[in-house]
């Protein structure tokens, strides 16, 4: 057995089930020294499961774990860490209030005598990670005052304290811009250098296409091959991960939309937004399209009624009207399918049906008690219209993958008869096969009278399901554009505030 | 296969840990003393546990909804002595509703505090926990109260009388739970509660009344109180200002041994009903053994630090974890 043969991991056989869910279906996986292996799958396909096992989080049911070709039991974060397994989280996992340094070195501080923290030390490892890493900051900042890409130094610096043979990135640049990429993507080359084993988890093809070495894909908890990223191509991989191809054209316009649903005047929020005037006709779909922070979502939730412009009208049906709470909203047939589904679209621990009636749960009573048949009624019935899976509406929403989740808020809206719908980043964390499935849904609610608005970061998603892009730049609308008008570029310079600046 | 559904069953098995612990003990009990189980004991232990018992009702809710309620314990001395002293000054057909309204208005006060200006629960009702003991002093003026004609009141009935052999205090707690039970589990209301404890901003952006389901569950809480206070004004026929002093823990320790979320969003009142009459058994069983009563605390509390590690155990699948 020469060194260079033996992988750095090996995963073989790993089963995991929890109660009603078989998550990992014997899945073998392996990651040789000084390779970026991508690991592929939908949302709910067992990534994050097959991760949480490597790192000591989950004991698989059967299966091995070979580190450097012995087989090893991991109880725990820590022992996978000092095996040399590190696993850099998709959502930040830091102190915020802590140093850099600290959050770099945390549970293994340097001490002194008496158990005192040895500062200098500290400071003195930490500042040379960070001097690796190409950062531009000192290791004495305070979190909370980094940028999230910052933050994510400090997550990945963390990860080089010990001689890694196995760094593990989740979705690593979910919140990173092009240039902070451009940096993660050099570190990764860097550590791949090194001769340490990248496994990258990702659901942009792009990346993965310029990043690894190999592609393992997963479906429904089991293993469906590797690939050699330079045989193969986006087409391949796409069908299995969900079994078919992927489409990926442009909407066309329908030739004639029904009356103006809502129209929105002048509205003001100072100072997240100004001066936003748009209207939205039945059968239409709105896409919003701006960076994070542009004031979409903003926008959004004073439609909702939970913020009070400073400014401006809203129409209804033609009709003035005062939005001052959500429930004023959902009386006036707008429905609001918020951002972050886990923190304001779900109560996780409900179960689904429960989720999905709680609007309108007072109206479906028969006396003072709740009628249950209404309730699994509405659930079977949005179930079977978006292709909820799960076992039974008596699941928590919790268990089901974000697509499914996704489904659930969507179901819980629709549910309620909105004339205009809003939905807000849509996609955001669902795997490619649900993206698709919710992109045909949002279409197919247009076709069926609704006015709907779509707020997305995403330019694929926002070309795919709009008749109109609203680009929006620093709280303001830059431009309106019709689909069969718009152009990457102008749509891209649009939301730089390019044109602002050139008019200022 | 058996062993697959023994897993399943598993978390289910640890959810009846408390009914499992609860009958462990009545069985300990009933040999350690001759007297533990009979029928004398067991209804005189019942009625003495209604106290607490009405009172974890309301608490119940209140945590389900995501908040804690410290304040029963002094807004029980101010509802018993103001029906106490009311009683004899304006009769007890006046006295009651009288002390019921005031009883609510505390409520209300913690109600818009916490529910509608957002106020931290913990803060809140301990604060009022003080305040309302202040009240009750400069209302009674330090003096204790009682009732001077006691056999002749129709208000002995909450706390001494009987319907067909079954003490009312009995009948009111089990009446009580039965109707929050049904409230808590078939009603929208109780749905909206267990919504906005599990998760507060969701509910909001579901349209439900955050701040009114909130203020809701402090006015039940209140109303708990005072069917609380005619049951222990009735039976003592008087009232120390301190009466209800302590009250606000063993309610506590009963709303949590029966393994309601502190967290909220999760909870049951039928739970709740068992972690009394635990609590209350557990009690009267160290007396009969001849225990000093500080002993119960020991064992209380101890039972409860347990019952949580178990019942946090079944959740993580083992009883030791690094994470979570």
């Amino acid at each position: 057995m020469t060194m260079p043969h033996t992988p750095a991991l090996q995963l073989q056989g790993i089963v995991k089930t929890f109660p009603g869910v078989r998550a990992l279906d014997g899945v073998d996986f392996d990651v040789r020294p000084g390779e970026v292996h991508a690991l592929l799958g939908e949302n709910g396909a067992g990534k994050s499961t097959l991760m949480k096992v490597l790192a000591g989080m989950y004991q698989p049911n059967e299966g091995r774990i070979l580190i450097g070709g012995k087989t090893v039991a991991i109880r725990n974060p820590i022992e996978a860490k000092a095996q040399g397994v590190v696993l850099i989280h998709q959502e930040l996992s830091l102190v915020p209030e802590m140093s850099a340094a600290e959050n770099i070195y945390l549970g293994e501080l340097p001490r002194k005598s008496l158990g005192r923290v040895d500062w200098k030390t500290l400071f003195a490892k930490s500042n040379a990670i960070l001097e690796r890493l190409k950062c531009r900051f000192r290791a004495e900042v305070t979190v909370a005052n980094l940028s999230i890409a910052n933050q994510q130094m400090v997550e990945i610096a963390r990860a080089l304290t010990v001689d890694a043979r196995v760094v593990v990135f989740d979705e690593p640049t979910a919140s990173l811009t092009d240039a902070e990429k451009v940096v993660l993507f050099d570190i990764i080359t860097d550590l791949k250098a090194q001769g340490v084993g990248i496994v990258y988890i990702s659901h942009r093809m792009d990346e993965i296409f310029t990043l690894s070495d190999r592609i393992t894909v997963l479906r429904d908890g089991q293993y469906r091959g590797t690939l050699d990223t330079a045989a193969t191509n986006e087409d391949e991989v796409t069908r299995l991960m969900i079994g078919r191809s992927l489409d990926l054209t442009r909407h066309e316009a329908p030739p004639e939309f029904g009356k103006t649903m809502l129209e929105v005047r002048n509205l003001s929020c100072a100072p997240l937004f100004r001066d936003i005037s748009f209207s939205v006709r039945a059968g239409e779909v709105v896409g919003f399209y701006g960076l994070v922070g542009a004031g979409r979502t903003e926008i959004a939730e004073t439609l909702f009624g939970l913020r009070s412009p400073s400014a401006g009208e809203i129409l209804v049906d033609g009709q003035p009207v005062q939005i001052t709470n959500p429930r004023a909203a959902i009386a006036l047939g707008i429905s609001l399918v918020p951002e972050n589904r886990k923190e304001q679209g779900l109560v996780l621990h409900m179960n689904c049906r429960d989720n999905m009636t709680l609007p309108q749960v007072q109206d479906l009573t028969s006396g003072p008690f709740i009628s249950n048949g209404a309730e699994i009624a509405i659930f079977d019935q949005y179930r079977d219209r978006l292709a909820i899976k799960t076992p039974s509406w008596k699941q928590s929403a919790s268990v089901l993958s974000g697509g499914n989740q996704q489904k659930i808020v969507i179901g819980k809206w629709l549910s309620m008869q909105p004339r205009v719908l809003i939905v807000d980043e849509p996609t955001r964390g669902i795997d490619v096969g649900s993206k698709s499935e919710i992109h045909t849904l949002l279409r197919e609610l247009a076709a069926q009278g609704y006015a709907v608005i779509v707020i997305s970061s995403e330019m694929p998603e926002v070309l795919r399901v709009s008749d109109r892009i609203v680009a929006m730049y620093n709280g303001r609308i830059m431009r309106e554009f019709d689909i069969s008008e718009v152009t990457e570029d102008n749509l891209v310079q649009a939301i730089s505030g390019i044109k602002a600046e050139e008019v200022a | 296969m058996l062993i697959a559904r023994l897993k399943a069953g598993g978390p289910t098995l640890a959810k009846q840990g408390i009914l499992v612990a609860f009958i462990l003990f009545m069985i300990v009990f009933s040999f350690m003393s001759d007297r533990f189980m009979t029928t004398g004991n067991v209804m005189s232990v019942f009625r003495q546990a209604t106290i607490v018992g009405v009172m974890a009702l309301g608490v119940t809710i209140v945590v389900i909804g995501g908040n804690l309620d410290l304040s029963v314990g002094s807004m029980l001395s101010f509802a018993t002595v103001l029906v106490v002293d009311l009683h004899d000054k304006i009769g007890p057909e006046l006295a009651v509703p009288v002390m019921v309204l005031a009883t609510l208005c505390l409520g209300a006060v913690n109600g818009f505090l916490i529910g509608i200006l957002r106020l931290n629960s913990l803060i809140v009702t301990l604060g009022m926990l003080s305040v309302i003991q202040g009240l009750v002093l400069i209302y009674s003026g330090g003096q204790n109260v009682d009732i001077a004609n006691q056999s002749e009141t129709w208000f002995r009935v909450f706390g001494r009388g009987a319907v067909m052999g079954i003490a009312t205090p009995i009948i009111l707690f089990v009446g009580l739970a039965l109707f929050f039970h049904i409230l808590m589990t078939t009603t929208a209301f109780g749905r909206r509660v267990h919504a906005v404890g599990g998760n507060p901003v969701a509910s909001v952006f579901s349209g439900i009344p955050r701040s009114r389901i909130v203020f809701l569950t402090y006015l039940i809480s209140a109303l708990c109180v005072a069917v609380a206070a005619m049951i222990l004004g009735s039976r003592v026929m008087g009232s120390q200002n301190n009466v209800g002093q302590g009250y606000e823990l063993q309610v506590l320790a009963a709303v949590i041994l029966g393994g309601t979320s502190l967290l909220g969003g999760s909870g049951s009142i039928l739970r709740t009903v068992l972690g009394v009459l635990m609590l209350a058994f557990i009690q009267n069983g160290l007396i009969l053994m001849g225990q000093p009563y500080y002993t119960q605390w020991l064992v209380t509390w101890a039972v409860i630090i347990i019952a949580v590690w178990l019942d946090v155990a079944a959740k993580r699948g083992r009883l030791l974890s690094p994470i979570a």
